[in-house]
């Protein structure tokens, strides 16, 4: 099937009026041995019901899982039944960017109030419309401040998520920077001593993510007192955004940037992608930051309205000299969250509490098995790596019963080998953690 | 329309909490009283006023199901209803991204088969589908240049982009460490030959060229260009953004390019949402393909699996895999289409431009008299020699008739630009009725322009203040 409407009268009448006898006329411009003579080597087209049932079949390729242990940077929240109603009004998924203003107050007014919930809950000045995801949101934010500072070094915590630091790693690669990790305690925390000895003047940012990749809380304010020391920027990320119910947020601690994956907010899984980036920062940086921003203005009558704002940051004014080449970025699952938030409303808080009290029941069924301990004694959010006699039997049993196992750390972590990160969200149900416990025995 | 905050009433809910199945410990006793926050200022409302309010919103939004969208280089055409359908399948939504290989094979599959549908369809041997958008595309195909060139030991320190070009292409350059070099167009609109020639030296990386470009011209000169470049020992990249002008019946690879992205939100009909989530899939022909981002999938016989096997790789440029539910959108849309299906795409993007432009050039001055691809570029200096009225008036008057506007003040190099895509997916009546709202503005422009000016009057704000926004910025409420 496709979607031309023409009728061959239509395309004849159209034809006759631009004064040509045939569609080939129209691609005269490109070079005869170029043009291709017949089709394309695809696959013949489907009717509707066709698609439907070859791509039902596809789906069904893949086998879900009664149930999810893993998190690292992917979470599995409940969506409430608001959000896809709301996302399915096609006059928001089918618009643009919304360079017309008077016609897309809807958007508009709806990416304003995002950003004021995200400023509220990150204790940030301004929250830009979203990046890619959490990952290039830190590695945007690290660029940004090497150039805001003219420096060259980043210095990044090993307990930030492995893929962000890859991530950052090829950013930095790309303008020439240099990367360095500062380790973790037994604790789970980055090492401050270790902080202390690795800041000089090249530096222009600490990366640190809190609960970090190994869901231990870190403790932000000494870190940026410590980066402000050395005239250096505190880039904060997180991966859960439900952590910011009920942690205190890393603005109120000091922090430049604070950066993060919005996926938790209301987007499902959904294999990795698309996912929501979500970047605020000190309102020192408000001319600077990459991404769309909107802001409140009036009208000729003087009424309210919200327009794209303080666009000269942005490629499409500032070319070369942009700090960021981002233009689509990830609106509509912005959309998701917004409606995800205005629906669990000050509830965020108690469902933040939920992961913590599941997270903790899980972390003491299987701290409790014998030959498996906590890798760390920091606090922790919804998540906990443990130590455990065979951590790939242990997921081999888990993905038999029907599960997605834990991850395992020893192909990124190989000083951690041994150690699995679990994941407990609303989500997972007592009967499944138990029955985990089981398993695992 | 009020906030969102200032509808809000302590005490009203619309969420509902599950009550807990396990202990719930004092959280202070779990996590330091230093590291808890105190308190959360979210809206409250009760579920009918969070649905009101965004169904209020949404019909102050303006999208392609509701009218006519001819927004040049953005190729806002019919987002296909199946394809979303098929998305929200349960299959495709529901698994993490660390589900265990066995479990994903569905999923491995969409993207090895999209992945080879897009080399056919671009004439490249290898794509990667993880960058986010096309901006996104474009930063990892000049990084994947800038490593070849890193890997042969030589460091060139310049990329040549023509004066037409989108921003993302100066800044993705600028972003890898590369100059610019901008090459000038032709009388033709196309790349200035000379000016090439005389840019293009072994300090030169490469031509990053969008064709057809953003003045909706195929580069006549193209074979000549290609040559220029690679006979210095430089790459042709390809800005794929205008792709919808060719798919089906020419390909990027055979026409001496070297690299593409392309832009799955443009040409392959998934939905824009308002500025994204997008999707920039990156092809390159075989001696690029060493340096694709990690990781990509491989297939052993009926096998699919993640490899990260790729020692030359630039590395991510994300985490997990890229945009996985907008490819089960594009991956829909070309099996729906087959090898006809993507041919009349061209064919009817191309035609629909040309009988638009055939319509409006007695009423304004086009930039370059030409057969179009599938966009075409009018100025609004007519109007504005003759009656002061300028392009911006005119787009905004275009919306009192019930149109999004095309894109206007763009390319840089057209004063007063009015860039117009219809796309394939408009009927003659829709073209005849906005040609006939344009001429009508036209008219109007000549007749009463102050009333252009005046406008928009029929939308839901008039014209707003741009530059207060910009001089006093608000970018968020703080008064409750």
């Amino acid at each position: 099937m496709d979607y031309v409407p023409h009728t061959p009268d239509d395309q004849k009448e159209m034809m006759r009026a631009i004064g040509i006898e045939s569609m080939e006329a129209l691609f005269a411009d490109i070079p005869e041995t170029y043009r291709i003579k017949g089709l394309l080597e695809l696959p013949a087209p489907l009717a509707e019901q066709e698609i439907w049932e070859h791509m039902s079949r596809l789906a069904a390729r893949n086998r879900l899982p009664g149930a999810t242990l893993a998190g690292a940077g992917a979470y599995h929240h409940y969506i409430p039944a608001v959000v896809s109603h709301v996302l399915a009004r096609s006059e928001f998924y089918t618009a643009y960017t919304p360079y017309q203003a008077e016609i897309s107050q809807g958007i508009l007014q709806a990416i304003y109030e995002y950003q004021t919930m995200i400023t509220r809950l990150t204790a940030t000045g301004v929250a830009n419309a979203s990046m890619y995801d959490g990952a290039t949101a830190m590695a945007e934010a690290a660029v940004l401040a090497a150039k805001s500072l003219g420096r060259d070094r980043l210095i990044m915590a090993r307990s930030v998520h492995p893929e962000y630091r890859k991530v950052v790693k090829t950013y930095a690669w790309a303008n020439g920077y240099e990367c360095v990790e500062i380790p973790f305690n037994a604790a789970g925390q980055v090492e401050g001593e270790a902080l202390w000895g690795l800041l000089d003047g090249r530096s222009a940012a600490v990366l640190v993510q809190s609960p970090n990749f190994f869901g231990v809380i870190e403790d932000i304010r000494p870190l940026a007192d410590l980066a402000h020391g050395q005239g250096a920027l505190l880039v904060a990320g997180f991966t859960d955004p439900t952590s910011l119910g009920i942690l205190k947020p890393a603005g109120d601690a000091g922090a430049d940037f604070v950066v993060g994956e919005g996926q938790g907010f209301g987007n499902p899984m959904s294999y990795g992608g698309p996912y929501l980036g979500i970047l605020a920062s000190t309102d020192a940086f408000m001319r600077k930051i990459p991404g769309r921003l909107v802001g409140a203005t009036v009208d000729r009558d003087g009424q309210r309205g919200y327009v794209l704002t303080l666009q000269t940051r942005e490629q499409h004014i500032r070319r070369e000299k942009a700090t960021s080449n981002i233009c689509s970025n990830e609106a509509l699952c912005m959309l998701a969250a917004a409606v995800y938030l205005a629906s669990l409303g000050k509830n965020l808080g108690r469902l933040a509490a939920l992961n913590v009290w599941k997270a903790h029941y899980l972390k003491e069924t299987l701290s409790a098995l014998p030959g498996w301990k906590p890798l760390f004694t920091g606090p922790v959010y919804n998540e906990f790596a443990l130590a455990c006699p065979d951590a790939k039997e242990a997921n081999r049993r888990l993905e038999k019963a029907g599960y997605t196992g834990g991850y395992d750390l020893a192909g990124e972590y190989p000083e951690l080998a041994g150690g699995i990160l679990f994941c407990a969200t609303e989500m997972l149900r007592r009967e499944d953690m138990d029955n985990v416990g089981s398993l695992l025995k | 329309m009020e906030l969102i905050f200032e509808k809000s009433r302590p005490g009203r809910t619309a969420g509902s909490i599950p009550a807990s199945d396990v202990p719930e410990t004092a959280l202070a006793t779990l996590i330091p009283a230093g590291l808890l926050r105190d308190g959360l200022n979210l809206p409250e409302l009760a579920e009918v006023d969070v649905v009101r309010h965004y169904t209020r919103l949404a019909r102050r939004n303006f999208g392609v199901d509701v009218g006519f969208y001819p927004l040049g280089s953005c190729t806002m055409k019919y987002n296909p209803k199946v394809n979303e359908n098929v998305a929200r399948l349960d299959g495709f939504t529901g698994l993490h991204p660390y589900a265990p290989e066995a479990c994903a094979q569905g999923n491995l599959q969409l993207l090895y088969e999209l992945a080879g549908y897009l080399c056919e369809i671009c004439g490249m041997d290898d794509f990667t589908l993880q960058p986010a958008a096309g901006a996104h595309g474009e930063l990892t195909g000049v990084m994947i240049i800038k490593k070849h060139f890193e890997r042969k030991g030589r460091k060139r320190s310049t990329i040549l982009i023509p004066d037409t070009a989108h921003g993302t292409n100066p800044a993705s350059v600028a972003l890898c460490g590369f100059q610019v070099a901008t090459v000038r167009s032709n009388a033709e609109g196309g790349v200035d030959i000379a000016h090439l020639r005389e840019l293009m030296t072994k300090d030169v990386a490469g031509l990053m060229l969008t064709n057809p470009n953003t003045l909706g011209l195929f580069e006549r000169n193209i074979e000549e260009v290609a040559d220029i470049v690679h006979r210095k020992g430089g790459l042709l990249y390809c800005d794929g953004a205008n792709a919808n002008a060719l798919v089906g019946v020419t390909r990027p690879g055979d026409l001496g390019f070297d690299i593409i992205q392309l832009n799955l939100h443009k040409t392959f009909s998934t939905p824009h949402g308002c500025g994204g989530p997008g999707s920039g899939p990156v092809g390159v022909k075989r001696h690029l393909a060493p340096f694709l981002p990690v990781p990509r999938v491989v297939k052993k016989g009926k096998r699919y699996r993640w490899s990260e096997d790729f020692p030359h790789s630039i590395g991510r440029v994300r985490a997990f895999y890229g945009n996985f539910n907008v490819m089960v959108k594009a991956y829909t849309y070309i099996r729906s289409l087959g090898a006809a299906g993507i041919r009349r795409v061209s064919e009817n993007a191309v035609l629909n431009a040309n009988y638009v432009m055939t319509r409006l050039k007695p009423h304004y001055r086009l930039a370059f008299d030409r057969v179009c691809m599938h966009e075409c570029v009018f100025t609004g200096e007519k109007q504005v020699q003759e009656s002061g009225v300028h392009t911006t008036d005119i787009a905004k008057r275009l919306l009192d008739y019930g149109f999004h506007p095309p894109t206007i003040y763009f390319p840089l190099v057209v004063r007063e630009a009015i860039m117009i895509e219809p796309t394939e997916t408009e009927s003659k009546e829709t073209l005849d009725e906005f040609c006939e709202a344009m001429i009508s503005i036209a008219r109007e422009a000549k007749e009463n322009p102050e009333f252009v000016k005046s406008a928009p009057l029929t939308t839901p704000v008039k014209r707003l203040d741009d530059v207060q926004a910009a001089r006093k910025p608000d970018v968020c409420w703080t008064l409750c």
